[in-house]
């Protein structure tokens, strides 16, 4: 490590006026040249806006440095008037950002926004920047690079957009490249590639990096060093070794430990007991709640008005499992293998074109309107984002007696005093009925979530990703309500994640689904610890360990045109594997 | 995890959480329409106060007085007070505004509302419909429905009314199919929600802040529409105080008595301007694009 190439002097950063609230207080920090530097912290920490800071990027009218200097190339970024920072900005300092989806411009071409930046502060020709723009492309590991120059974002995968974005911020040779969460928006598997990309050029290019992240498997894997940030302020900086071995600040340890680790239960059947296990044995084996067989789901491509219609999209194919109460089977893949779309066919949310879906024996698909209304006191859906799946202007209070208010399964006073259950059962407090979903924080709100889908006493929950929007340390109080509810209540789940680390932790079995299909489906140890299907393999290989000690091994590559994809086989007790 | 944005919209959601009257004050626009708007409401009610004369009594003064301490805006050819005709026209206006928007944007929500909700066949039906009438110019609209129902004001309020159903349907519609698609419509759905409550518990209140903000900017073109009918001739009938008649009626004495064009034309202006900015201010609350819960 040579001298520092960015010097951050306590750097304070507040939005809006009057009573001003400060976002970023006295924050201190140097990058050395070739160094990462991972930033990290959970939502509200100040992570993003810091850096933000140093490029003059901070959300307008709002945002405002109030202190610091940040010293770089022998100028301070903060003093520095509009114009300077427009020549450092995408030049000696760039930035990589988490959604590649938006942050290329849909309608220029992969090469003019790729060569714009080099013929701004270069002043070089367009022939020159073409050249070195394919050069860049071919650096990034996209293939024919030269076709690439004309296509446009929506040809490209997530993948490959971000890849377009590590180009476009490299081509410049910057000194500085910032990464805000440059792989939370992708597939682990992608996200695995990229991050072996980046460590590879940074090398190349002697750059520095300052990765932005809320994922400590990440740091784990690309960092040098780390700063740890709480509510504005920096917590803790250290080398990533000693931070992750022995972390000095109680905060630090928290989000460490909060952080699920894949593996930490390869020893076990079931996930951890919460509560303690009742004296007798139950006398009865657990009863098969849901049942799903053959279902099929081709979504329709366009045209049919005119001209040739489109076959249309495979979502599901020959998707069957079963599932008994006080059980959790997890549905893993990555966006597009059909999981989501199999968590709303059982709950006919979504019509299947073909199959079997019983509920306690009953074939859901042949229910009229007033069976199925019936049906679904029995199954209840939690969702993803906590945020969008409450009715902004409902009262919690409201939102919760709303299922039981649906079902006429209580009223007046007694309605209010299950409510009141319900809010203590998941946690929450009963002065808070009467607030609205936006005064609460988004774990308070996933609770409200849950607490509406209890109050009809269901059997079945489908829960589509319900972590993945929150905090870590949040993440884990939820995961361990969830296992409580089934420990106690006897709940069968169906546990919809894209996250390795979080199926472990939650399920008893998996099915693994790829393309629609489930291509692997067992116990939960056998199916994480001896995985037979080569997907379910590049799947647990690309899950980066929040360990920096252990490294990640060779991705292995697969051949997904040669995968096989079904019928599925039996390989060892209730272990089925596509053939 | 993007904690920049959270924060920056804090400011902005502080607004909305104070409630809908406080944020309004904030905004400057709001704060100018709501005070031509208050003033306009002043005026149609407290009217009987404020004029000095009947505005329908001939010969209250002289004809074609130029503005004076006595007749503030001057008299017209029948020697009417221009003032009080002009004081009690915004009772007039604020009928036409309201009425007119109430029947366009009740009629609108419901076709859009349940367009949007049934979907299929209804809503392509209700829809394409709606499109055939969205390609008239409104004024066209207006003018076949006065052709239908006959000339007179209360026949262009509901023609105005009529001509921008489509719009209303439209924006409905399109704000519908929005809010169907989020996560809350589904969790209600698979909840076991019925029709009714998908409907007027879920659906409407998501939408009504939406009508609110356009509805606020459709009755000044409300009132420009009927004032434009009643300038034809095909609105309000003598001798009734409404500004585009009273307009109309100008014409002919343009040179000899310009007061009579200049302070019924201001009237329109600065209560179109008001209810522009108003409704300018209540989208800077209530839009949904600016709401963060």
């Amino acid at each position: 490590m040579s001298a520092a190439i960015l010097r951050v002097e306590g750097l304070s950063v507040a939005f809006g006026g009057g009573r001003a609230s400060e976002v970023v207080s006295d924050l201190s920090y140097t990058l050395a040249r070739g160094e990462t530097l991972a930033i990290v912290g959970e939502s509200g920490s100040g992570k993003s806006v810091s850096s933000l800071a140093l490029l003059g990027l901070l959300p307008q009218p709002h945002g405002r440095v109030t202190a610091g200097h940040a010293w770089f190339e022998e100028r301070d970024l903060l003093a520095a008037s509009q114009q300077e920072l427009m020549r450092i900005r995408g030049d000696r300092i760039t930035m990589i950002f988490q959604e590649p989806m938006t942050s290329l411009n849909p309608v220029l071409t992969v090469g003019r926004q790729l060569t714009e930046g080099l013929i701004e502060h270069r002043r070089i020709s367009q022939r020159e920047a073409d050249a070195r723009a394919i050069e860049m492309l071919d650096l990034v590991g996209l293939g024919q690079a030269k076709r690439r120059l004309t296509q446009y974002p929506h040809e490209l995968s997530g993948g490959m957009r971000q890849r377009v974005m590590i180009a476009m911020a490299l081509t410049t040779d910057p000194a500085v490249l910032i990464a805000d969460e440059p792989t939370t928006a992708l597939d682990v598997t992608v996200q695995a590639q990229i991050l072996d990309l980046m460590r590879a050029l940074k090398a190349r290019f002697d750059a520095s990096i300052i990765l932005i992240t809320h994922d400590m498997g990440v740091v784990a894997e690309m960092a040098d060093r780390v700063v740890v940030m709480h509510r504005g302020r920096k917590v803790e900086e250290r080398p990533v070794r000693e931070i992750f071995a022995a972390p000095e600040q109680a905060y630090t340890r928290q989000l460490l430990d909060a952080v699920p680790i894949l593996g930490s239960l390869s020893e076990q059947d079931a996930p951890p007991r919460v509560v303690a296990a009742p004296d007798t044995t139950p006398t009865a084996a657990p009863a098969t709640v849901l049942e799903v067989a053959d279902l099929d789901k081709r979504f329709a491509g366009g045209g049919g008005w005119f001209g040739k219609a489109d076959l249309g999209v495979v979502a599901m194919q020959d998707v069957g499992f079963a599932l008994r109460s006080s059980e959790t089977l997890a549905l893993v893949g990555e966006s597009g293998s059909g999981k989501s779309t199999t968590g709303r066919a059982v709950l006919r949310l979504l019509e299947v074109d073909r199959g079997e879906i019983r509920l306690d024996g009953i074939d859901l698909r042949r229910l009229g309107r007033q069976g199925l209304r019936r049906a679904r006191r029995e199954m209840q859906m939690i969702f993803q984002d906590p945020y969008a799946s409450l009715n902004p202007r409902l009262s919690a209070g409201r939102l919760v007696a709303e299922p039981m208010v649906i079902h006429d399964i209580a009223r007046g006073t007694e309605l209010d005093d299950r409510v009141a259950e319900l809010f203590r059962r998941v946690g929450l407090e009963t002065e808070h009925i009467r607030r609205f979903p936006h005064e609460f924080s988004g774990g308070q709100r996933q609770r409200i979530c849950i607490a509406r889908a209890l109050g009809v006493g269901p059997k079945l929950i489908v829960a589509d990703e319900p972590t993945s929007a929150l905090d870590v340390s949040v993440q884990a109080q939820v995961l361990e309500l969830l296992l409580e509810l089934q420990q106690t209540l006897g709940l069968a789940y169906l546990f919809i994640s894209h996250d390795m680390a979080v199926v472990e932790q939650m399920s008893h079995r998996v099915a693994v689904m790829y393309a629609g299909r489930i291509v692997e489906l067992g116990p939960r140890r056998a199916v994480l610890g001896d995985p037979r299907h080569p997907y379910t393999r590049a799947l647990l290989a690309a899950v980066p360990i929040p360990d920096p000690s252990r490294v990640r091994g060779q991705l292995p590559k697969i051949d997904l045109e040669r995968m096989p994809r079904g019928p599925l086989v039996e390989v060892a007790a209730n272990h089925l594997v596509a053939a | 995890m993007a904690s920049s944005v959270d924060i920056a919209s804090a400011a902005a959601a502080a607004g909305h959480r104070q409630g809908f009257w406080h944020a309004l004050l904030r905004s400057p626009s709001g704060v100018a329409g709501l005070a031509i708007v208050v003033l306009l409401v002043a005026s149609a009610a407290f009217a009987a106060l404020i004029a000095p004369y009947d505005p329908l009594q001939m010969g209250a003064g002289p004809r074609l007085q130029p503005p004076s301490a006595q007749y503030l805006f001057g008299t017209d050819d029948f020697g009417r007070d221009l003032f009080s005709r002009v004081v009690y026209g915004a009772r007039l206006t604020l009928q036409i505004g309201l009425i007119a928007v109430g029947i366009s944007l009740t009629s609108g929500l419901l076709l859009g509302l349940v367009g949007g909700y049934a979907g299929g066949w209804t809503e392509r039906l209700l829809m394409r419909g709606v499109d055939v009438l969205f390609s008239f110019t409104e004024i066209v609209i207006a003018l076949a429905c006065i052709a239908i129902l006959g000339i007179g004001l209360t026949n262009a309020m509901i023609a105005v009314g009529i001509a921008s159903i489509p719009f209303y349907a439209r924006l409905t519609h399109s704000v519908v199919l929005v809010e169907k698609s989020k996560p809350y419509f589904e969790s209600a759905l698979s909840a076991g929600a019925g029709h009714l409550r998908l409907i007027f518990v879920h659906l409407l209140p998501n939408v009504v802040p939406t009508l609110i903000v356009f509805g606020t900017l459709g009755i000044s073109t409300a009132v420009l529409a009927a004032a434009g009918l009643s300038f034809l001739g095909l609105g309000a009938q003598p001798p009734e105080p409404e500004w585009g008649f009273m307009l109309a009626s100008s014409r002919d004495l343009i040179s000899r008595a310009p007061w009579m064009m200049i302070f019924p034309g201001c009237a329109i202006a600065i209560t179109v301007l008001g209810f522009n900015l108003l409704g300018d201010g209540v989208r800077e609350v209530l839009d949904p694009r600016q709401r963060r819960d």
